[in-house]
């Protein structure tokens, strides 16, 4: 009897938030699936009917698609590559006892506080402009030519700026991962005669072999959205068009939801190839 | 050949000095136990032998060559840790391979090393699997594994049974004591736990904050301790202390008399007191006396089967000749 009643009431209790998350979830990605296979231009004459598979065809035989899709493979890979190994080193530094640690502290994590439109706009402006910027004068005090970074050097510029901004995650999450580790190994492993390096390869790295896949796997889901660093310093030119970028202008500057959508459907689908292939790979890490 | 010698060592930390100047002598093969209440610096010491921590002042020196200022992994010692500081990724097997294989030895002698130090320690059944999957005593061995295939001068051992249940412990307490007896090897054991320190010890080092109590081996140290710690460190139960008129009769500040050197009686005797506890053990019964207008409780061992209960009232003798006398200073008289 009162299991039954408990469960009744936590039913009760949990439904509020169970209907958000659906509401959240299911409504949206009904309307895209919905419209996915409508012919919906709003400014074109709106809902001019069913369009089968056409958008779906359509979006992928575009020749702006497998570019898109490579471009996202390499700002992901190259922000993972860049936020593990210098996540790794910082996290390394910062371990270390030292004056004004806490104030070092905050300082790394403060790039993470800073919303993405703002910290683009930031290095584009500041950093990356050919005139203006910082780096522009850095280059000129050696004589060397500027670069001009959002034109010449895109892809690495968004790059950089989104590692900058994915850094401070990384270390944060890696430093806990080496102050839990236990001292005693490491003093165990310099009486065994491995000296410093050897002791990162065969202890340090292993044992932070977990919490390098949480880094992964969280940044992969954020990075593949990746949106505000590319509208407000490329605007999607000079290659770095990414898939959520190429569907924002089906959507908005095409104004055609219905192809927008299909491209929707397709992210969702990507998304869920690399999730597989993470848990696959790397989620073994997480078991032991 | 491990012959260790402290000469003047010193550690200080900050301002506070955890180890003021100390000189021992361990000599080759010998089993020395560094015994003393926790914060008492014993494996602070150990620390230092080993080269863990550096030496504020003083030389120590293995083997007669000055080891003061040598990396830890180049004075051919080898340590168990209290924590056995095993390496989790890694199976048993490669964890005793580990400092083999930093020292860069050909792959056929790694194995030979190693399986010889499974077969010696009995490790062959779990030798594939992770340090995750052992049990406390089953970890304890791989982590001794470790130490001996490096073939050392010496073993340091930080309270490697602290973290084992009383059964085990007692277990590989007999198997540490055996693989001495094998291996002849120099060994540095650290414990608070006088019971390890006098069934294992060839020689006893009783420290307390820093400094050496006294040296001596375990049966030393039972009957002529040097002062009163040291006579209350060593023998459990602990021995009672008498202060006052009674200690002035026999001439000292204060006297010392063991538990088994008291004799009990429920009819007639020296000192008539209250029974307050009788712990049972069926080989002995403790008894703990109070009003005796000695000390505030007086603990007696009888062999046996000794009848009392709370409340009734004994009679206890001690053996004349097993008094132990102490000055206002608390050393001994001779």
């Amino acid at each position: 009897m009162a299991t039954q009643h408990s469960r009744a009431a936590a039913r009760i209790m949990m439904a509020p938030a169970v209907i958000l998350l659906l509401g959240w979830m299911l409504v949206p990605l009904t309307m895209t699936l919905y419209f996915s296979f409508k012919n919906y231009l709003p400014l074109r004459g709106g809902d001019l009917g069913w369009a089968g598979f056409e958008n779906y065809t359509r979006f992928v035989t575009s020749s702006s698609f497998w570019p898109s899709i490579l471009t996202t493979l390499i700002i992901v890979g190259g922000v993972l590559f860049i936020t593990v190994v210098f996540g790794v080193l910082l996290a390394l530094l910062l371990d270390r006892p030292m004056w004004g640690q806490g104030i070092v502290r905050i300082l790394v994590i403060a790039p993470f506080f800073v919303m993405p439109t703002v910290s683009a706009l930031v290095w584009k402006n500041m950093f990356m402009d050919p005139t203006n910027g910082l780096f522009a004068h850095l280059w000129r005090a050696f004589g060397a030519q500027p670069v001009e970074w959002m034109s010449q050097a895109s892809l690495p510029s968004i790059i950089i700026i989104v590692s900058w901004q994915w850094l401070p995650f990384a270390t944060l999450i890696l430093l806990t991962a080496i102050q839990s580790l236990d001292g005693e190994q490491l003093e165990a492993s310099e009486m065994d005669g491995a000296p410093a390096l050897k002791r990162f390869w065969y202890i340090i790295l292993p044992h932070l072999s977990r919490a390098i896949t949480v880094v992964i796997l969280i940044q992969t889901i954020f990075l593949l959205a990746v949106f505000a660093e590319i509208f407000v310093t490329t605007g999607g030119a000079f290659g770095t068009k990414t898939l959520s970028y190429l569907i924002f202008q089906r959507v908005l500057e095409s104004q055609n939801i219905g192809l927008g959508s299909a491209g929707g459907v397709y992210a969702i689908i990507l998304a869920n190839i690399i999730a597989i292939f993470l848990m696959r790979i790397v989620g073994k890490n997480l078991d032991n | 050949m491990g012959r260790i010698t402290l000469d003047k060592v010193t550690k200080r930390f900050g301002d506070v000095e955890v180890i003021p100047p100390l000189d021992l002598t361990i000599e080759d093969g010998e089993f020395v136990v560094f015994v003393g209440p926790s914060g008492c610096g014993k494996s602070t010491l150990l620390r230092l032998i080993a080269g863990l921590e550096d030496v504020s002042g003083g030389q120590i020196r293995i083997d007669s060559k000055d080891a003061t200022d040598l990396p830890p992994a180049k004075r051919g010692l080898a340590m168990v840790f209290q924590s056995y500081a095993l390496y989790p990724h890694m199976s048993v097997r490669k964890n005793i391979a580990f400092p083999l294989k930093m020292a860069k030895m050909d792959q056929a002698e790694i194995d030979r090393r190693v399986d010889n130090a499974a077969k010696v320690l009995n490790l062959d059944s779990y030798i594939d699997r992770r340090p995750g999957q052992l049990s406390g005593g089953q970890r304890q061995r791989v982590a001794i594994g470790r130490a001996i295939v490096r073939e050392p001068s010496a073993f340091l051992f930080d309270e490697p049974l602290s973290n084992l249940d009383a059964a085990l412990r007692v277990g590989m307490r007999l198997e540490i004591s055996e693989l001495h007896e094998r291996l002849k090897t120099t060994m540095v054991y650290v414990t608070h736990d006088q019971v390890e320190a006098m069934t294992m010890a060839d020689k006893i080092v009783v420290l307390q904050a820093g400094v050496i109590e006294q040296v001596g081996s375990p049966l030393e140290l039972y009957h002529t301790p040097r002062n009163k710690f040291v006579a209350g460190f060593i023998g459990s139960p602990k021995m009672n202390f008498i202060e006052g008129e009674t200690a002035a009769q026999h001439g000292a500040h204060t006297i010392g008399i063991r538990p088994e050197h008291l004799t009990a009686s429920a009819t007639e005797g020296l000192w008539k007191g209250t029974v307050s506890v009788s712990e049972h053990l069926g080989s002995d019964t403790f008894l703990h006396v109070h009003d005796t207008g000695l000390a505030e409780s007086m603990t007696v061992r009888v062999g046996g089967e000794f009848p009392v209960r709370h409340g009734d009232t004994v009679y206890l003798t001690p053996e004349a000749d097993k008094i132990h006398r102490f000055d206002e200073k608390g050393l001994r008289i001779a």
